[in-house]
């Protein structure tokens, strides 16, 4: 079994308009020198299969619902555990505590 | 009774009952179809109606178009029966590619309800044969994600091949859509989307006009005629 993680996003030439709302927020809120934003989805999962089975299952997953080809575009890798998007922050040690 | 028009309601579908409402005001014997139906009941053309199918998760129209339902309105639209996609319609027969392009989030990112202006462009489908061509409609719309997008290379085979068949008026485009377009149709014509709300405007009491009132009545004469 792998955990799978896929990145979504427009494809680059179609207007994100949430990520142009937040672009133009960023300098009035301090953040000053981010550009280009985009904001698309991250998905994980868990599935049974390894090696080519587990891209052809991932492509076929993909490209028939999870994405739009269309107007979207993703990347997807493997991930441990560590690289869950929820895995916990960093434990508070016995001296932080 | 006149001829049977097939309304789909998926799980999240609202406009359905205003679809049927405005079949049965212009003469059509308006047949509810069910997300799970293997088939369509042998129904003379379909309608699928505005709303939140699937609540719009993953995208809207996303997992309607995996329901059972759509393996028959793809089959009946490959043999040249008419379908209709109104809104949520629209957007599920851009993701099951019986029309191309895609509904995205409205450009201002405001939800849009209001009265728009709307050109029909094309005339010769079974929807708007009832409309001399250029004629303005004032028609509802009310969408988050109705911003009609396509690669620049599909826009310009949309507008060569005449596939427009609605267009926002001159500054009065309500979502960022690309072009102004507001509604296209597949190659052979049968296959009809748009984001505007035709069946909100077939009552003079409960709205501003009757300008979406003959994209019904033209669909049941065409039908007739058929017979």
């Amino acid at each position: 079994m792998a955990r799978v993680a896929i990145d979504v996003l427009l494809k680059r030439e179609l207007l994100d308009p949430q990520g142009r709302a937040i672009e133009r927020a960023l300098p009035d809120l301090g953040f000053a020198g981010a550009h280009d934003v985009r904001i698309g989805k991250h998905l994980e999962l868990d599935i049974d299969a390894e090696g080519d089975e587990l891209a052809a299952r991932v492509a076929a997953m993909c490209d028939g619902f999870l994405i739009n080809p269309v107007v979207e575009t993703y990347r997807w890798r493997v991930i441990t555990d560590d690289e869950r998007a929820d895995a916990a922050a960093d434990a508070p040690t016995a001296v932080d505590a | 009774m006149g001829a049977r028009v097939g309304v789909v309601t998926f799980p999240g579908s609202l406009d359905d009952g205003d679809a049927a409402t405005a079949l049965r005001g212009v003469g059509g014997d308006a047949v509810a179809l069910w997300h799970e139906d293997p088939d369509l009941r042998g129904v003379d053309a379909v309608v699928l109606p505005g709303g939140f199918s699937y609540g719009d998760a993953l995208r809207c129209g996303a997992v309607a178009h995996l329901a059972p339902v759509m393996g028959a309105v793809a089959r009946f639209a490959a043999d040249g029966g008419p379908v209709l996609g109104i809104c949520n319609g629209f957007q599920v027969l851009c993701e099951a590619r019986l029309l191309p392009g895609a509904l995205l989030r409205n450009a201002h990112l405001r939800f849009v309800s209001r009265p728009v202006d709307v050109d029909v462009v094309r005339t010769d489908t079974p929807f708007t044969g009832a409309y001399p061509a250029g004629q303005r409609l004032r028609l509802p719309v009310k969408h988050g994600e109705g911003r009609y997008v396509a690669d620049e290379a599909t826009l310009d085979r949309l507008e060569a091949d005449g596939r427009v068949v609605f267009r926002y008026a001159p500054g009065d485009n309500p979502n960022g859509s690309a072009r102004d377009i507001a509604g296209v149709c597949n190659a052979a014509g049968n296959v009809v989307g748009l984001m505007p709300h035709p069946e909100h405007a077939v009552d003079a009491d409960l709205s501003e006009g009757t300008d979406g009132r003959p994209m019904f009545a033209g669909l049941l004469d065409l039908l007739a005629a058929r017979v």
